[in-house]
């Protein structure tokens, strides 16, 4: 048999049946719903008179809008109510698993799924939600999709889908004290651009890679989308088998231990061929953000600003010229030490209680800086109550940060938490899109321990210096 | 779904890269629960300035380009987030078809679904047809999806690929939930196998 790469295995073992014109009848094992993209899916199986095929093999949750201020007052604004209820309504018709805004295990999509053993290695799974790619951590194949196939998944369980092509990232050697799997999925992003992985699905691997713990390889896999791949995956291996063990809808017992002899069959055969392979040396990588209004717009901390001029090509330069003067930045400036006014630790890229850890070792001791609003918004409810045990909240809140309920918040600004225009933001999410945290909102994505350093120096620092200082 | 079969139309010239879909529909649009009605909100940060007032100077504010249902862009369109707002907006406002060197996948699987056609062209044929499109109302293009050419004004036909079976869908006018669902048995049997061979596969139940 040929060798075949981690994406071909799950591939082939979710195909339903190949169309003439070799689109795949796919197979979805796990679909997770939201508020915000399900509503006219709904509406679409309700006018054709169609059923949900697999509630059991569905679970809905609100994480987009919700407040993540306090959960016991009523939401305020109607819309975000509307979009609430909607999903209350249908998933009740439906006959679809829920958990609620007020549950202690509400949270976000992408941060409770594995967290809770919803997502498992081997499975496709999808969700109205391009950052679905974060479950390929676990060695599945998730992406995300648009909602008329949120549609197509709730009536067949199936999407029509054609292969991907095949890209490894590969990350060999040791990362430097101070450099997260957000630096290293930053360096990725700014190497092949954010158009770099169309059409591909990534496999991340090498040294540096098997290396991270499972918040760090979710972290990465989250990304994928930014770096225009429809998914990003890494082979199930010990790490991920630990991690999966006693979650909540995870198999037990005798059922775990089969579906682990089945996962250790899920790599990537060792002569495996890809369509594309790109290589990055760990010891080269350094804490990184992003200076402008595209994720590929990537610099080392220690770096200037680039310059348009130097760009080769005048669409380029042009797109250059805007990001810079959108930001309020200079070219040739360096990097480090602009004032910030906003810092974000949250997301479903960096969220989990690994990040909320690292980010507390840089703050303990010390206050945010004055004039800067910093605020935490664990990823789910089971992030902040472990946090809270760990006495984490109190780091936060004796700096100065503002500690608050799960949710997607100022990621995109669909709730209160939004940035106002012209609002400089160290932000751990994924976007640094035009307006992605509020209209004229200026992003810069970094790391929870640089997002820490940025916070209690009130510029946008080396987080190296900081905990230098501390050992 | 509408079907699309040709269409002789105003075309927008946009020569941006990577215009995400944030940009044609921002965040804060997306509370509703409704298909309709995004049209107005289309590009809405850079079609309106803070007061709420039309930008003069953004290509949908200006003739004849308010009536476009044509789109070209540069590279990358339809990047970030999977929101079919996007087309949605789109098609609300009018557009049917979209010209870029390359699309993001989600979107351009997006388009498909809502009737809009997604057209890939090599770089310097967007940049010529952004040239005609600059000359206004009477340089309409004519996109021709059964003989697969979009045709200048000046009458030169340019050829494009697109996938047979999306064409033979949007040709139709089809919905492929129904199309999918005439091979429910092959799905019902593809259960009854993985029940066999992955009997740990948990179902979700509160
Ligand atoms: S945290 Fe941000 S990127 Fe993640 S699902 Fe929510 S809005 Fe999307």
């Amino acid at each position: 048999m040929t060798a075949r790469t981690l994406f071909d295995k799950i591939w082939h073992d979710h195909v339903v049946e190949r169309l003439q014109d070799g689109t795949c009848i796919l197979y979805i094992d796990r679909h997770l719903v939201h508020e915000v993209t399900s509503p006219q899916a709904f509406e679409g199986l309700r006018l054709a008179g169609r059923r949900l095929r697999r509630p059991d093999a569905t679970i809905a949750v609100v994480d987009h809008n919700v407040p993540t201020s306090d959960r016991s007052l009523p939401i305020e604004e109607p819309e975000s109510r509307t979009q609430i209820e909607t999903l209350e309504h249908n998933v009740a018709e439906f006959g679809v698993p829920y958990i609620p805004l007020r549950s202690a295990s509400q949270g976000i999509v992408h941060v409770i799924g594995p967290e809770q053993g919803i997502s498992l290695p081997g499975m496709t799974i999808v969700c109205g939600d391009s950052h679905t790619s974060t479950h390929g951590a676990l060695g599945a194949l998730a992406f995300g999709i648009g909602t008329s196939e949120v549609e197509h998944v709730m009536a067949t369980q199936t999407l029509l889908q054609k292969p991907a092509k095949n890209m490894r990232v590969t990350v060999e050697g040791e990362l430097a004290p101070g450099v997260t799997a957000k630096d290293v999925m930053l360096a990725i992003i700014g190497k092949i651009g954010t158009a770099g992985g169309t059409g591909h699905v990534i496999e991340f691997a090498g040294s540096a890679i098997r290396g991270l713990d499972m918040a760090g390889r979710m972290t990465i896999c989250n990304m994928s989308i930014e770096a225009g791949a429809r998914a990003g995956m890494v082979a199930p291996d010990q790490t991920t088998f630990d991690y999966v063990r006693g979650r909540r809808f995870a198999p037990q017992g005798a059922a775990f231990d089969e579906a682990c002899a089945y996962w250790s069959t899920l790599a990537s055969d060792p002569n495996a061929v890809f369509d594309t392979e790109v290589e990055l040396r760990a010891e080269d990588i350094a804490p990184n953000l992003t200076w402008g209004t595209s994720p590929e717009d990537v610099i080392p901390i220690t770096g200037t600003i680039p310059d348009p001029a130097t760009a080769s090509e005048p669409g380029h330069r042009a797109r250059l010229e805007r990001a810079l003067a959108y930001m309020g930045l200079e070219p040739g400036a360096e990097i480090a030490g602009t004032p910030i006014d906003v810092v974000f630790i949250g997301s479903c890229t960096n969220s989990r209680i690994e990040d909320l850890r690292s980010a507390a070792q840089v703050i303990d001791g010390r206050h945010v800086a004055p004039g800067v609003r910093a605020l935490v918004v664990p990823g789910s409810g089971l992030v902040k109550a472990q946090a809270e045990e760990e006495g984490l909240d109190r780091v936060f809140r004796e700096a100065g940060f503002e500690w608050r309920e799960a949710g997607c918040s100022m990621c995109l600004g669909m709730n209160p938490d939004k940035l106002t225009p012209g609002q400089r933001c160290a932000s751990t999410s994924n976007r640094n899109f035009e307006g992605r945290q509020g209209p004229g909102g200026r992003t810069h994505l970094l790391s929870p321990a640089m997002a820490a350093a940025a916070a209690v120096t009130g510029v946008l620092t080396d987080v190296r210096a900081l905990t230098r200082e501390i050992a | 779904m509408d079907k699309f079969t040709e269409l002789t139309a105003v075309a927008a010239p946009m020569p941006e890269e990577n215009v995400d879909t944030d940009q044609i529909i921002p965040a804060r649009f997306l509370k509703t629960i409704k298909r309709t009605g995004l049209g107005e909100h289309l590009f809405a940060n850079l079609r309106y300035g803070a007061d709420g007032r039309e930008k003069p100077d953004f290509v949908l504010n200006r003739e004849p380009y308010r009536h476009a249902e044509i789109l070209i862009t540069l590279d990358n369109l339809g990047c970030g987030s999977s929101r079919e707002h996007a087309p949605w907006a789109l098609l609300d406002f009018g557009i049917r078809c979209v010209i870029a060197p390359s699309f993001a996948d989600i979107f351009h699987n997006n388009c498909f679904k809502n009737g809009i056609l997604p057209i890939q062209l090599p770089r310097e044929t967007c940049e010529m047809l952004m040239d005609d499109a600059r000359l206004g109302a009477n340089a309409q293009l004519r996109v021709d999806l059964v003989q697969q050419v979009v045709v200048r004004p000046d009458g030169q036909e340019i050829a494009f690929e697109v996938d047979p079976f999306r064409r033979e869908l949007l040709l139709e006018g089809l919905d492929d939930i129904g199309q999918t669902l005439q091979h429910g048995d092959a799905i019902t049997t593809f259960e009854h196998g993985r029940d066999e061979t992955k009997p740990w596969m948990p179902a979700l139940a509160f």
